[in-house]
């Protein structure tokens, strides 16, 4: 025990004493704030219900592209920067097929078989460009110093804005409403819209599918093993490139359904930047669920949309900032920067992230 | 037994009850251990017995989670690994971890840092004491470049050396701090015999014509046992014995750690030869 | 025998393929019909019809170099060339059908089609492999099913959509224009003139394989000095009015154009100047090798003088409107030369670089404005606060630096890229606004005054940014080869290893983005002054990807580097105005192929060739 309490022997550190000042006042800041709103109490209980229910509907975004950043770092221990732009490519093409569907009326006569439709065909969009991105510049870069293969993929990302920007336009084009999620469940005070409980129950079953996928199946059974060692993996006839390929495809489906669902619940609409953001979000999801660490990704994305929906009413609200709401991504980039100092190994640290950190 | 150690020397460096986990392994388990001053010393034990990590415990890559560690008579335990560098413990890596795109005598500059004083508004500005400095650094490179036996190859980017040549920069390196005790990590390893003789002999002129103190890893019995005063055998994390050569050769747990329990008997003398 | 020609076939192919994908794309981005707005000589090409014959023509050079290499006879190789021609046009002509009325049932059917085809293609493929049955008939329906949704959709939409206008924004009217080189009435006609053009072009290109190295080296040269003096004609022009009268101008361009005669003269005298380098330039060359270390010096002293003097004398040869066009290149130089000392000696990627940037700049705008914002009213010059201005972005760029010191690389770019973002929405916010402005800005922002004269104009401000380059580029060189610059290339190398010799990395990483940040903040407190209002939407992570990029290409750690990237990346777009809209598009496919091909950039430093190079090896032996 005695032990615990000896004498320390280093010399004064002023990074840890920043840092430790940083936290003090991170925790100050949050105390603060949160005592002063709630005792305000200018938000009701079931508006916060609301918002930690829209902010799920989010996070379940989050993840799904969260998953795709944490499948890729979990085999090749590679940020891939423009995963954002996976999912803004599957997202961007199919507001066409959501057009054409509600033209012909079959998006509100049969909504499940049209949305269906458009989860698939975007994710089979996303999937070809997150191939495509591993065939053509990935691929080449395997093995060289760790921040090349970041350099690509920040221009990678930027090559896909403006390759669709080219493609499709610079203006903003909105999903068509859907008539059967515009209404809104009532429970109690509490009324949730049913577009979040679609949002958050189709990427429930997404991410199950997933799980199962890599869980259950032969193939997922070759990602795990590639990612635990390659070169055992390879001696065992695996191949290698093929199941990264296939992860790659995985990490792009899942992301472009994410864009249809985003699409479908965002009224502002889409458009060729649409995916920076939430692909930095979804990054910062994946660290704070411990990269490589899939149930950790899925976690991390609805902790995320749930930080960010209730942190600028609770905390910046209470601290008396004017407009809270417009610093919605100053939290979640704060959140970012916060789970990259103080917990890189993320929440549920698995020990994969410390080995090959 | 043939009898205690001689402790006529004082101990360099000191741990008691040093212990460091990994997520519930253990890899170094409360081990109490002594480095004469002056000596040649060795750590000795199979694959994975913990003896690199014993080594990043003692020059803080590692911080140790028990016990503590005392380096010329002040505590180093907790400290960060430039500070222990400075306090004068230098160190070699197993697999050889040079700067392998600048020079040989860029390495051994690098190697002088604890000793330099410049400052980078002195670098802009020029100033007469950090050019003077700049010039001390380059000729004590070239100097020790000659003591390890790379004379004329200072100019040559590192990871084009031959694998003895980069093992000496290596060494060499670390002589460029002064330090007063040397860790190297298996500086044999990989060498052919006459090269493996050379670097013993080498080793030996390291403690008799710098007086640095001298601890090695090393799996070479051959080279242990010829060069060695005083060695730690350690298994599992724990020190299983201790002290002089011929002491450890007919130490039946120390057998038995290399060989196993069955073979410990018959193959006692094989270790020994 | 039979290999050699199954493998030629398929390097023409897949040449002649890639070749057409590439005129595909542009054209679908609309790069094609942009460029087709900027005559390179007046009334006889375009740069967007020189892109549709270049194409072909250089794949056909470099496919007759490579077949010519592997000893096939000039007729293959030359009917190489053509194929390769005809192929280039291939996508694009299908698409152009797809495109028009009569030929839209071709679509169609393409997408009915195309699953079962792909499928039965990919199952094939399989079947070479020795797949068992099962597995083939189940990958065939997997494979068609999946291409079946796919097309099925894009069935849909294009058939609700009608125009493929109305989806593909750039396959247009003026895109279809200029691929039929002005035949939109006539389809048929347009197909077989474009294919004719590029047949020729790849002919042309594979032919030159034949004609011996120094003629075709002269000819070479002649072509692309003839072919961007032509495109950039507007800036050529303005150079030269400087210096020449207006009639002779008028000879030579028609407007911003190069006229056909002097197109033809330029050509025939650029040609003639390259063959007698090409000729004796290796032998100039040579001749300055031989020359004593005396005589060399001398004739390096004399080279570093004139460089010295075109850039002290810059504004006057080059005009106002270019003039404004050397500040903004140098406001990046100096951004780059600052970034690079984070990136380039430390080895620390720092994706936040408009942090700094908008620090300074809003520093200056603060307490220089004489509008409602300023806080001093004008007691305040601009020359005491740029060093104001330099402190506070180093005093940010440490604030910023503290908390990512102990991180990994990768994880410390998308951090400092947080920091920056967080810094652009905390400019726009209402939090803020009292303070800077929200998303108006800060206005009203005196020029500096030197000696009573009111620097307003570019050629002025030019001699502000020149001095801030040479001081950092002063600082960067003496830092580069000193202690602390060994600290960091060590810290670069190996971090570990780094802390093991006794450096205190935290201080030495600390210190590179505390400098770097400076020269951010100079650079933002310059740009401010010379807009004369800032606004939160020029601070934008493409102001840092901008800085990267031209570190890239320029070449990681290399001065002379960065100016190249800074002209090429900065000055292209702000010449040639139709490039400015696929900026960004170009940029990130130069970063790629950059970093596949040439990690180490354009004119790069012997270090960082070795360490980008270093790749597996390294990291095997390092053995973690």
């Amino acid at each position: 025990m005695l032990h615990m309490f000896k004498w320390k022997t280093d010399e004064f550190s002023w990074v840890d004493f920043t840092i430790d000042v940083l936290r003090i006042l991170i925790v100050l800041a949050i105390v603060v704030g949160s005592w002063n709103t709630l005792s305000e109490g200018r938000i009701s209980f079931a508006q916060w219900v609301n918002l930690f229910i829209a902010g799920l509907s989010q996070g379940s975004i989050y993840a799904l592209i969260a998953l795709g950043y944490t499948l890729v770092y979990g085999i090749l221990l590679m940020i891939n920067f423009a995963h954002g732009e996976v999912f803004m490519a599957g997202a961007f093409s199919t507001v066409f097929l959501a057009e054409a569907l509600n033209r012909t009326g079959f998006l509100n006569q049969s909504p499940v078989l049209a949305i269906l439709l458009m989860i698939l065909f975007a994710g089979l969009v996303s999937m070809t460009v997150a191939i495509l991105l591993e065939r053509i510049a990935y691929r080449p870069l395997r093995g060289s110093p760790r921040l090349v293969p970041l350099i690509t993929a920040i221009g990678a990302s930027f090559f896909l804005q403006y390759t669709f920007r080219g493609l499709y336009g610079s203006g903003f084009k909105a999903y068509p409403q859907v008539k059967i999620l515009q209404g809104a469940l009532q429970i109690g005070s509490i009324n949730i819209p049913t577009v979040q409980i679609f949002v958050f129950v189709s990427a429930l079953v997404l991410m199950f599918g997933l799980y199962w996928l890599v869980e259950r199946s032969r193939i997922g059974k070759a990602m795990r093993a590639v990612s635990e060692n390659k070169e055992v993996a390879r001696l065992m006839g695996i191949d290698i490139d093929w199941v990264i390929l296939f992860t790659f495809g995985v990490g792009g489906f899942l992301a472009g359904s994410a864009g249809v669902i985003n699409g479908m619940f965002r009224p502002q609409g889409v458009n060729f930047f649409m995916g920076f953001i939430p692909g930095i979000k979804a990054f910062t999801a994946a660290v704070l669920g411990g990269i490589g660490n899939i149930p950790g990704a899925m976690l991390g994305g609805l902790f995320l949309g749930v930080i960010e929906a209730i942190g600028p009413n609770l905390v910046l609200a209470g601290l008396g900032i004017p407009g809270a709401n417009q610093l919605k991504d100053v939290i979640a980039f704060t959140m970012l920067v916060l789970v990259l100092i103080f917990r890189p190994q993320g929440i549920l640290g698995e020990r994969l992230s410390e080995k090959k950190a | 037994m043939a009898g205690k150690p001689k402790r006529r020397q004082n101990k360099i460096l000191v741990a008691t009850g040093m212990t460091k986990r990994f997520s519930g392994l253990v890899a170094v388990d409360n081990l109490d251990f002594y480095i004469p001053e002056g000596s040649i010393a060795s750590i000795i034990g199979p694959n994975g017995a913990g003896k690199t990590t014993f080594f990043n415990c003692i020059t803080g890559f590692y911080q140790i989670d028990e016990g503590e560690l005392i380096f010329d008579g002040n505590r180093i335990d907790g400290r960060s690994p430039d500070q222990i560098t400075r306090s004068g413990i230098a160190r070699t890596f197993q697999n050889i971890r040079l700067f392998n795109n600048m020079s040989a005598i860029e390495n051994i500059m690098v190697g002088q840092e604890p000793h330099l004083k410049s400052t980078w508004l002195g670098s802009i500005l020029g100033l007469p004491s950090t050019r003077r400095e700049d010039d001390d650094t380059e000729e004590r490179g070239r100097e020790l470049l000659q003591f390890v036996g790379l004379e004329g190859k200072g100019d040559m980017i590192s990871k084009n050396l031959s694998y003895g040549d980069q093992r000496r920069l290596e060494i060499g390196r670390a002589l460029a701090s002064k330090p007063k005790l040397i860790l190297l990590d298996e500086p044999t390893a990989g060498m052919n015999p006459r090269e493996t003789i050379e670097t013993t002999g080498f080793i030996r002129r390291l403690r008799d014509e710098l007086g640095i103190t001298v601890v090695l890893i090393e799996h070479d019995m051959r080279v242990v046992m010829d060069i060695s005063e005083h060695i730690t055998v350690l298994d599992y994390g724990r020190k299983i014995a201790e002290g002089l050569p011929e002491e450890i050769q007919n130490n039946p747990d120390v057998i038995e750690a290399y060989l196993g329990r069955g073979a410990a008997a018959s193959a006692g003398k094989s270790l020994a030869s | 025998m039979d290999l050699s020609q199954s493998r030629t076939r398929q390097a023409i192919i897949t040449l002649g393929l890639l070749s057409g994908a590439l005129i595909l794309f542009t054209g679908a981005v609309g790069m094609i019909a942009a460029f087709h707005e900027r005559e390179v000589v007046n009334d006889f090409i375009t740069l967007g019809q020189l892109v549709l014959l270049i194409t072909p023509f250089i794949f056909g050079y470099t496919a007759a170099n490579r077949l010519g290499m592997t000893g096939e006879s000039p007729t293959s190789v030359i009917g190489g060339g053509i194929i390769i021609g005809l192929l280039t046009t291939l996508p694009t002509t299908l698409l152009l059908l797809f495109n028009s009325d009569e030929f839209r049932f071709l679509l169609d059917w393409s997408l009915r089609l195309a699953p079962f085809v792909v499928a039965t293609a990919i199952a094939w493929r399989l079947h070479r492999q020795n797949v068992e049955t099962f597995t083939l008939i189940g990958s065939w329906l997997l494979a068609a099913v999946l291409i079946g949704i796919v097309t099925f959709s894009l069935a849909l939409i294009f058939e609700v959509k009608g125009e493929l206008r109305s989806v593909l924004v750039n396959i247009n009217r003026d895109w279809v224009e200029v691929v039929t080189f002005d035949n939109r009435k006539d389809l048929m006609r347009g197909i077989f003139v474009f294919s004719l053009a590029s047949a020729v072009a790849g002919f042309v290109g594979s032919l030159c394989y034949y004609v011996p190295r120094t003629p075709r080296r002269a000819m070479f040269y002649g072509l692309s000095v003839t072919l961007l003096v032509g495109a950039f004609g507007e800036t050529v022009r303005l150079v030269l009015q400087e210096n020449l009268e207006r009639d002779t101008l008028n000879q030579l361009f028609r407007r911003d154009t190069l006229r056909q005669n002097a197109a033809l003269g330029l050509l025939v005298v650029s040609t003639v100047i390259g063959y007698l380098w090409a000729a004796f330039g290796d032998r100039a060359r040579q001749g300055f090798q031989n020359l004593g270390g005396q005589q060399r010096q001398t004739t390096q002293m004399i080279g570093t003088v004139l460089f010295v003097a075109v850039l002290l004398m810059l504004p006057w040869l080059i005009g106002r409107t270019l003039s404004d066009v050397a500040v903004t290149i140098g406001l990046f130089v100096l951004m780059g030369l600052g970034l690079n000392i984070a990136i380039g000696l430390a080895g620390l990627l720092d994706l936040g670089y408009v942090t700094n940037y908008a620090v300074g700049a809003y520093i200056l705008a603060v307490m220089t404005s004489i509008g409602p914002l300023g806080l001093m009213k004008g007691t305040f010059s601009f020359w005491m606060v740029i060093p104001i201005a330099l402190l506070a972005a180093m005093f940010a760029g440490f604030i910023f630096a503290v908390p990512v010191l102990r991180m990994r690389g990768d994880y410390l770019a998308i951090a400092t890229l947080g920091f920056g973002e967080i810094i652009g929405k905390l400019a726009i916010s209402d939090w803020l606004k009292p303070l800077i402005g929200g998303a108006q800005g800060v206005q009203a922002i005196p020029k500096p005054i030197f000696l009573g004269t009111e620097l307003r104009n570019p050629e002025q401000l030019y001699y502000i940014v020149l001095v801030a380059c040479l001081v950092t580029l002063f600082v960067s060189i003496r830092l580069n080869n000193s202690r602390t610059g060994r600290q960091w290339m060590a810290i670069r190398e190996d971090e570990d290893v780094a802390t093991a010799m006794g450096i205190d990395t935290a201080r030495a990483k600390l210190l590179a983005f505390t400098l770097s940040a400076a020269t951010g903040g100079v650079a933002g407190a310059i740009f401010a002054a010379k807009v004369g209002s800032v606004f939160p939407n020029s601070f934008t992570v493409f102001i840092s990807i901008n800085v990267l990029s031209l570190i890239i290409v320029g070449g990681i750690a290399s001065n002379p580097g960065i100016v190249v990237g800074a002209v090429v990346l900065i000055g292209l777009p702000e010449l040639l105005r139709e490039f400015s809209d696929f900026r960004f598009l170009l940029y990130g496919a130069l970063l790629i192929m950059m970093m596949i091909n040439r990690p180490q950039g354009l004119i790069p430093t012997k270090i960082v060739t070795h360490e980008m190079r270093a790749g597996v090896k390294a990291k095997v032996a390092a053995g973690d």
